[in-house]
């Protein structure tokens, strides 16, 4: 038995542990939220916070999160106003949205342990997150508009 | 130039009565039938009617149905901005819910080739402002009125005399009673009047939902008792299974049954590849039941491709002459007569469209009924192809649309979809989701052609262009639909490499055979991307040869301005528009190559080491140019500080959204030009995952991605927006590599070619 938060709550796994967290969110908890992307850490599209790092959700065991507490995407915000997720729609940042939970995860990792990131921390941060659409431009812009606020 | 030998049945049903452009052409070929044009001319064409489209509440709450996929582009913000507002509503009172796959009731839902808006805009307006005379008529039907003293406006209806109003919903109840205006009884509003429409002040409908995990793509269908499937198949494109084990599979915990799919007899259009489903409790244990399964494959005959050994092949293809697809004066001799001559050939490989969501569908089959929830550009060809295998008829077939993690053209072929309900029809009423990994998605795609382009040039002895031979050599996406074609349909010339518009006087275009030996489908703009990479590089080559600026010899080749009916160059397809509405216009491809020129500052001076290309390409019926800024330092590493890019699509309906399209063409055409490559040895696909088939990452992406909208008018024709962004990218970007290093890419994609 397997005992998680996940985004506050309690949870417990008595399945396979090594099923990655990903199928476990997607699957067993019906959350969604986290997408598939590639299964092999190479696209960042199930990015998840596992005590509060980045971390993807496609290659982590469900035995390596015993304990532990995951946020998701559903997780971030109650209302979805976390400062990074109004501003991806302020800068109308999603096209096919699919990789986007998997950005503001990202971001959101690298935003709480530095405030003000510098350009070539925000591509190193955000690098292993793909959009095949190609909104960087705009993930990038949304980044640093909430790092540039005052008191963020 | 009759590409097709089929009867227009077999070829409505060869591609599943639909399938991107497909359909639209064959007006063109069959020539007994009254010509068709644009949205009329797609199967079940355009539906304007309201009572479709628009539903009201009492209180205030316009639902608009959006009949077409979401995969990125804006669709469901933008059909329904349309709708809302020739209905004059309050945006903050409009929901938008997705249509299901039903032709007969919505008109053409086939959500491809940058085809949407430029079709729709007309229909779509039509809708809007039959139901706000609607809401006119019931207004002044209630006050006893005459409908001329009464306006609909801002959700609510005035009386101009007794200042009376009423809110849409208080009138929608008697509204809906009225019979739909005829056409000649709609006025359009005057696009001055448009509150919306051009405005892009309006966010995504979706944005929400998607920064907050709501958001539901294929992949995310959750339902009570539903099982998971992930199919084996074969790894060679015809390939069928000789026998299989299925033994160990069944022994891991979770999974529930196998099943074999059958292999579909090549030509298979979007039915399935020959598979083994293994059906399990979640998609981890059916991921691990599928590694334990035993197969023996039989290849067939494309077991031998290996994509070496292709190119050499299409390599000597485009040495010898081919089908001639448009000449005009005698190249030969000009050639011979020439002062300079020069020789060039490119290679495009195969791309994978690899869409952020690999493809996914669930289905339930029960009750002699079949439904499908997916991500399917074309519902209605998911809808007749499950149809079609699980022999039902298409009225007990339901398809139900989610969003699209981006298509790329990959989700118009929802083989996905038909496998989903294969397993679903084993599974006693209990639902079944498909789920394809990166790794199937990269194996079993429908991949964008391979080709070579053999260009030569002559010049006199002012550096002025005199002969042009163009050889394209790439096999046919045709091939999903007919046994074994050789030469490039009428579609595939009909982007850029039959109809372009250059007035040099010995002008020859060739098309030799290439055999095809995999899935080629389409890819977001499909064969412009091989024919605008040869044609705009080809240019700079021929400046550079004449001693002359790059921009100016892009000017000088196009010639003065013209307006070009497409059937004069060979285009007897024309994107499937009116050839007497959408001519070629040189004056228009000149006007965004001068616009990216000027934005770029073109001819000012760079550091060492740095250069810009330009390219301008016409296709979906738009004009787009870009200039590409290039640095390359001493080991080869290859940075963009800028990109300029203009469009010409003629009036847009939502800026904001073009620019989104013009800045991620721009990455995807940089993705294909850097990166990505899909290569095939023995018949099998060589790249498994994304650390082989490489996109861009943000690192690499232009500092600076400048968007450059030229006005247009409502009155006009409108272009594509989805795709034409892709093509110039490419060769701006080559463009710019020679002018930084003397570096001539000719075969894409570029990876260390420019490594010390």
């Amino acid at each position: 038995m397997i005992s998680l938060t996940v985004n506050g709550k309690p949870q417990s796994f008595d399945g396979d542990p090594e099923m990655p967290l990903l199928w476990y969110l997607r699957d067993v908890l019906q959350m969604t939220g986290t997408k598939f992307g590639c299964g092999m850490a190479l696209c960042g599209a199930c990015t998840v916070h596992v005590d509060g790092g980045a971390t993807r959700a496609c290659l982590t065991p469900m035995s390596a999160v015993a304990g532990k507490k995951v946020t998701t995407i559903e997780g971030l915000d109650p209302n979805g106003k976390h400062a990074l997720q109004e501003a991806w729609r302020a800068h109308g940042v999603p096209q096919c949205g699919y990789c986007q939970a998997g950005q503001i995860m990202s971001a959101a990792a690298l935003l709480a342990s530095n405030k003000k990131p510098s350009s070539q921390q925000i591509d190193d941060a955000m690098s292993g997150n793909l959009c095949r659409c190609g909104t960087y431009p705009r993930i990038k812009a949304a980044i640093e508009d909430v790092a540039s606020r005052k008191g963020a | 130039m009759d590409t097709f030998h089929v009867s227009r049945r077999e070829f409505l049903q060869a591609s599943g009565a639909t399938g991107l452009l497909l359909v639209a052409s064959v007006n063109d070929v069959f020539a007994a039938d009254a010509p068709k044009y644009g949205g009329d001319g797609m199967p079940h064409g355009v539906q304007d009617s309201p009572l479709v489209f628009v539903a009201i509440a009492p209180d205030g709450l316009v639902t608009i149905t959006c009949h077409r996929a979401e995969m990125g582009q804006g669709v469901r913000t933008g059909v329904p901005m349309i709708i809302a507002d020739e209905l004059d509503a309050d945006w903050s009172k409009v929901r938008v819910v997705q249509a299901e796959g039903d032709e007969l009731k919505y008109g053409n839902q086939d959500t491809d080739g940058s085809r949407t808006t430029r079709q729709w805009f007309m229909p779509l307006r039509r809708c809007g402002a039959s139901a706000r005379q609607m809401l006119e008529a019931a207004a002044a039907a209630k006050w006893n009125v005459p409908v001329s003293e009464v306006k609909a406006s801002d959700h609510h209806v005035t009386h101009s005399k007794t200042g009376k109003k009423l809110g849409y919903g208080d009138l929608a109840a008697d509204a809906a009673k009225l019979p739909v205006p005829k056409a000649a009884d709609l006025k359009l509003k005057d696009p001055k009047e448009f509150r919306y429409i051009g405005k892009g002040k309006i966010q995504i409908v979706d944005g929400f939902d998607i920064t907050t995990g709501r958001a539901k793509y294929g992949q995310d269908v959750v339902m009570p008792d539903m099982l998971f499937a992930v199919v084996a198949r074969s790894p060679v494109y015809g390939g069928s299974i000789t026998s299989f084990d299925a033994s160990d599979a069944l022994k891991v915990p979770g999974v529930v049954k196998v099943i074999e799919i059958k292999q579909t007899p090549v030509p298979s259009a979007f039915q399935p590849l020959a598979g083994v489903a293994v059906i399990a409790n979640n998609t981890w244990a059916a991921m691990k039941g599928r590694k334990a399964l035993k197969i023996v494959w039989a290849d067939g005959p494309n077991g031998t491709y290996s994509s070496d050994a292709y190119r050499a092949e299409m390599q000597e293809a485009a040495l010898k002459p081919g089908k001639v697809i448009r000449t005009h004066g005698d190249v030969e001799k000009a050639m011979a007569g020439a002062a300079k001559t020069i020789k060039a050939d490119y290679y495009l490989p195969h791309l994978a469209q690899a869409p952020m969501e690999p493809p996914a569908a669930t289905a339930r089959v029960k009750d002699g009924k079949c439904e499908v929830w997916t991500s399917a550009q074309s519902p209605e060809a998911c809808r007749n192809d499950v149809a079609k295998r699980l022999d039902m008829k298409r009225e007990d077939v339901t398809v139900n649309v989610l969003l699209l993690g981006g298509g790329f053209g990959r989700k118009s072929k929802a083989d996905f979809a038909v496998e989903a309900a294969l397993c679903a029809k084993e599974m006693d009423g209990k639902p079944v989701k498909v789920v394809w990994t990166r790794e199937d998605d990269l194996h079993h795609s429908f991949y964008h052609t391979v080709s070579v382009e053999h260009l030569e040039g002559g010049i006199d002895k002012d550096g002025k262009p005199v002969a042009w031979l163009h050889r394209s050599v790439a096999p046919t996406l045709m091939a999903l639909f007919m046994p074994d074609p050789k030469q490039e349909s009428m579609i595939e010339l009909g982007m850029g490499l039959a109809n372009v518009p250059f007035p040099v006087p010995n002008f020859r275009v060739e098309n030799p055979e290439a055999a095809v030996h995999t899935r080629v489908g389409w890819y977001r703009a499909v064969s412009n991307i091989p024919h605008a990479f040869a044609v705009q590089s080809f240019v700079c080559e021929m400046a550079h040869a004449a001693g002359k600026d790059p921009k100016d010899y892009l000017l000088e080749i196009l010639g003065p301005p013209r307006r070009i009916d497409p059937r004069d160059l060979n285009d007897t397809w024309n994107h499937g528009e009116n050839p007497e509405l959408y001519l070629v216009d040189t004056g228009r491809i000149r006007r965004v190559a001068e616009t990216v020129a000027k934005e770029s500052k073109w001819g000012s001076k760079l550091p060492k080491g740095s250069g810009r290309g330009i390219a301008a390409h016409y296709s979906f019926t738009t004009y787009v140019a870009a200039v590409v800024e290039v640095s390359v330092d001493a080991k080869g590493n290859l940075t963009i500080p800028r990109v300029d890019i203009a469009i010409d699509c003629g009036a847009q309906v939502n800026p904001e959204r073009v620019r989104a399209q013009m800045e991620g063409a721009c990455i995807m055409g940089l993705s294909n030009a850097m990166l990505s490559e899909i290569t095939y040895k023995d018949g099998r696909v060589t790249q498994d995952n994304f650390h082989q088939y490489e996109i861009l990452r943000i690192g690499m992406t232009p500092k600076a991605i400048h968007v450059h909208l030229i006005p247009g008018d409502y009155s006009l024709p409108m272009g594509g927006v989805g795709e034409p962004g892709v093509p110039p990218i490419a060769p701006a970007l080559c463009n710019a590599i020679f002018e930084a290093t003397g570096k001539r890419i000719r075969a894409l994609p570029i990876k260390d070619q420019l490594k010390a």
